[in-house]
């Protein structure tokens, strides 16, 4: 086999260990301390922000005003509504600015 | 949820095929990496390494690094999944990416049970979609028009934006969002992708242990401190 399947084969397993993982380690651990536990419910939110922040920063108009509309199409609708807007926005102001 | 979470990862699947067809990825390796890792910007960023002929465990640690965030999702809700039997679990992780993941969280949310049948009916949608649509992406990569213009590249970042809005009335939600959104933001200038994930998700997940209000000791701890309203 050559190397890069190697490679394709240990990031694989590197990734169930790191989805199994979490879960086998904490799960030792009868009481979880509150400090822990409001990390732990500060994940999603964390997690999830870093992976569009940049995106936010390094974007154009057309990609700020979407993000923007995106987000505040949230405040009041639900979660398809919002990825509709966003993406409607974003077409339309790449085609309109260039 | 399963059905958007499914289209918004399509584009992105087609994408990675096509970059990865592009780098010169045999087809092989491309659909074994979607088959084995599943996962998105970890292959993204394995495609992006392999062309730069790093040693092999630089690779192999990139896109641990970007799918180190996974623990913290295994270990959220490896607590709300204690009723399944253990094949079920060592199964039901492997197919704990973001939306999945996002939609469990959803229902802990509504305080509603976590089902291994849909969570593995969502969990299949989404790795059959992505599977094929990778595939689809490393035959016909070339033949895709012009995917700046139809907006492919940017609608992750807004499929996770409104993920995190989702999570908004959460304690301490704005602080940790803007710390590590910030935090995110100047990692990813100056360390680099994929540590701005890791490095930003810390901040935020640090900020909310250290803000947290310690219960007294004797306290039983309840089940779901933090999402109970």
């Amino acid at each position: 086999m050559s190397e890069a399947i190697w490679i394709i084969l240990a990031g694989a397993a590197m990734t169930y260990l790191a989805r199994a993982g979490g879960h086998v380690v904490l799960s030792r651990f009868e009481r979880i301390h509150p400090r822990v536990e409001a990390g732990l419910n500060a994940v999603p939110a964390a997690v999830l922000t870093t992976l569009f922040a940049p995106a936010l920063f390094s974007g154009g108009p057309a990609e700020i005003t979407a993000m923007v509309v995106a987000g505040l199409v949230a405040l009041r609708f639900s979660f398809m509504p919002m990825f509709v807007a966003g993406a409607v926005v974003l077409i339309a102001l790449r085609y309109l600015l260039g | 949820m399963a059905v958007p979470a499914a289209v918004a990862a399509g584009p992105f699947a087609i994408l990675y095929g096509a970059i990865a067809a592009k780098q010169g990825l045999p087809f092989f390796e491309i659909v074994l990496m979607s088959v084995t890792i599943f996962g998105g910007a970890s292959q993204m960023v394995g495609v992006e390494l392999f062309g730069q002929h790093l040693p092999g465990w630089i690779v192999v640690l990139s896109i641990f690094a970007v799918n180190f965030r996974h623990v913290l999702y295994s270990a959220a809700v490896g607590r709300r999944i204690t009723s399944w039997p253990t094949w079920q679990k060592a199964v039901g992780f492997f197919f704990l990416v973001d939306p999945i993941y996002a939609e469990s969280e959803r229902k802990i949310e509504a305080h509603e049970e976590i089902g291994f049948a849909w969570y593995m009916g969502m969990g299949t949608l989404v790795y059959a979609t992505w599977v094929l649509l990778s595939t689809a992406g490393a035959g016909f990569g070339a033949l895709i028009p012009d995917t700046h213009a139809l907006g492919l590249d940017f609608l992750l970042p807004i499929y996770f934006l409104g993920l995190v809005m989702g999570f908004r009335k959460r304690p301490l939600w704005l602080p940790v969002v803007l710390a590590s959104g910030t935090t995110a933001v100047i990692a990813y200038r100056y360390v680099g992708s994929p540590w701005h994930v890791s490095i930003g998700a810390a901040t935020g997940i640090l900020l909310a242990a250290a803000l947290a209000k310690p219960h007294p000791p004797a306290d039983p701890e309840p089940d779901d401190a933090g999402i109970a309203p």
